[in-house]
């Protein structure tokens, strides 16, 4: 009995051990395409191309940095801008519509609300990807076409982005607005000055998806943001990526760059991002 | 009273619109007007126009469906799928029982597998293109085979055997895996531990006899989830497709996915919105139909309700 529990104990012990050990493993091959995009981003174009490959480059190159920044040929301080503004308006103006709707949808009692509710629900059976054609007709019969109201006004009525809101009001403690009302607050100054206040976490989930969303967006910045003017990151990044001639280390040093922001964001807010993704996909 | 009654509910009618009505009429805009249109478009010939002329009934169907390449695009989605899907569920559920079992350094892992969510498919394709799996002798992938004595490989440009695959994959599978290995544990975390006392109790040994009769089993509706989830998603996979396989040449006949024809087609050369639409109408179509079916037949609509 004592030498089976023995070799049981032994065996657990291995096992513990193994799964250790393929954990770091997999935990180096997540990484190594972070690492690839400041290896190339700070070598210079022979350490690239050279056919040793070396872990390490012979030498960083910081000035990468600066000689993307005063590439001519490259705007990328105008894609990065262009990118923070999108990012950071459809941010604001999902979360607010979508909040105010949510809460609407799951707190006002109308005859019609069961009605509205499946119009929101149906578009999600359809994703937005899909109907980029209808989408593109729209706007460009709108003249929006390489604006940067065309890129960001169509992106910002999310029905996910109002279910979940819904399904988290549905759960609110009725107790404060019922307080706030004796005080004499309308339904408008309850929403701001008790439910919101309140609900911190949830706009804080569905804020740092909907900007992660918004900044890595490709299909609908391709197919708006056609002028040179209108480029997001991405948009710039991948013309450089399909074009034949590329200037390796100017391009991965980009990318690194566009990356750059996203990570400060995820690290710092991670909590959040991981609240928000377990919420989508309990209610997706 | 029941003119106070009225007045009430009246009001309540005005704060429902107050707080929906701009979100609705958004969505109503944006959404609706554009299918609306689209599905008006799909019987026209639209040929740089949104607003033709020349009514042509269903020829835009059946040229739709008629065309090779609209099947071969359906054919690319449903391998796809059959890779990325299996590959996904596997690697997060995996991920996620490690993880979950570990003593320490627990949020240090999440932490390292969750950050590829972070990333753009743009960004990771130029890394998985340019670096990983560059076709030339200095690309890590053919670095690792020369270690072996091997010959580099062409990955995105051979079609015999059809490397392009491994490539498309693994850096899908390399973005999403950590996304779905959080739903697996706040999957895992909701299982009651009586559950596995209570099995502890009747013999089942730990691993994969509980794997097999409890944990399995409690993770039936997240799995559910993340299957029609990846489903989905596979289904609208354009910016790696693009990004890995379009060159200064354009894109190759091979490996196009329904939103990549959907993209040359509408917005290509001759910018036929016509087809494109019907193109477009149909693929909403058939989301449509597969969403409702797999959460039919898995009851997810039934408990949203």
């Amino acid at each position: 009995m004592g030498a089976v529990r023995q070799t049981d104990d032994a065996l657990v012990r291995a096992g513990r051990a193994l799964r250790l050990v393929l954990l770091i493993a997999l935990a180096v091959l997540f990484l190594i395409p972070f690492y690839l995009l400041v290896r190339n981003g700070l070598a210079a174009e022979a350490d690239i191309t050279s056919p040793d490959w070396t872990f390490f480059p012979s030498e960083l190159h910081w000035s990468n940095v600066r000689e993307l920044f005063a590439d001519p040929d490259v705007p990328m301080a105008h894609a990065l801008l262009n990118s923070t503004l999108i990012a950071v308006a459809t941010t604001l103006g999902t979360v607010l519509l979508a909040s105010l709707a949510g809460y609407g949808l799951a707190r006002i009692p109308y005859r019609y609300a069961g009605a509205v509710l499946t119009a929101v629900l149906g578009t999600l059976l359809v994703p937005a990807a899909v109907t980029f054609v209808p989408s593109f007709v729209l706007v460009s019969s709108l003249g929006w076409v390489s604006s940067l109201r065309g890129l960001i006004v169509p992106t910002l009525f999310s029905a996910f982005a109002c279910f979940v809101f819904r399904q988290y009001f549905l759960g609110f403690p009725r107790e404060l607005e019922d307080a706030a009302q004796v005080d004499g607050l309308g339904p408008w100054r309850t929403y701001w000055l008790v439910v919101v206040p309140n609900a911190r976490p949830v706009f804080a989930a569905v804020g740092t998806i909907v900007f992660i969303g918004a900044w890595n967006s490709f299909l609908w910045p391709l197919v708006i943001g056609q002028d040179r003017d209108a480029w997001t990151v991405q948009v710039a990044l991948s013309t450089f990526t399909t074009a034949q001639a590329v200037n390796l280390h100017e391009l991965f040093v980009a990318a690194a760059v566009s990356v750059a922001p996203l990570l400060l964001v995820f690290l710092v807010l991670q909590r959040y991002i991981v609240a928000g993704v377990e919420r989508s996909g309990i209610d997706g | 009273m029941a003119a106070y009654g009225a007045v009430r509910r009246r009001r309540q009618a005005l704060w429902f619109w107050v707080f929906t009505g701009p979100f609705v009429l958004g969505l109503v805009l944006f959404t609706y007007v554009p299918l609306g249109w689209s599905v008006w478009l799909s019987f026209f010939d639209a040929h740089n126009t949104v607003s033709p002329t020349d009514f042509t009934g269903l020829d835009n169907y059946r040229q739709v469906l008629g065309d090779p390449a609209f099947r071969s695009a359906l054919g690319t989605f449903a391998l796809f799928t059959a890779f990325i899907v299996p590959a996904t569920y596997a690697l997060s559920l995996g991920l996620a029982l490690a993880v979950s079992r570990l003593r320490r350094a627990q949020a240090f892992f999440r932490s390292v597998f969750f950050l590829p969510t972070a990333c753009s498919y743009v960004v990771a394709a130029l890394v998985w293109k340019l670096s990983v799996f560059n076709g030339v002798r200095f690309g890590l992938a053919n670095t690792v085979l020369g270690w072996f004595g091997a010959e580099p490989v062409a990955w995105l440009s051979v079609t015999d055997p059809p490397w392009y695959w491994l490539v498309v994959v693994t850096v899908r599978l390399w973005l999403q895996a950590g996304f779905y290995m959080v739903l697996f544990l706040a999957g895992l975390q909701r299982i009651p531990p009586q559950l596995y006392e209570a099995a502890a109790v009747d013999g089942a040994r730990p691993g994969w006899q509980t794997f097999r009769h409890i944990t399995f089993p409690a993770l039936r509706a997240t799995s559910v989830a993340v299957v029609l989830l990846l489903v989905i998603n596979a289904f609208q996979a354009f910016d790696e497709f693009y990004n890995l396989l379009s060159d200064a040449r354009g894109y190759p006949p091979y490996a196009r996915p329904p939103l990549v024809y959907l993209y040359y087609t509408a917005l290509g050369q001759g910018q036929n919105l016509g087809v494109g639409s019907a193109g477009a109408v149909v693929l909403a179509l058939v989301i449509a139909v597969v969403t409702v079916v797999q959460s039919r037949w898995s009851g997810l609509g039934r408990r949203e309700a």
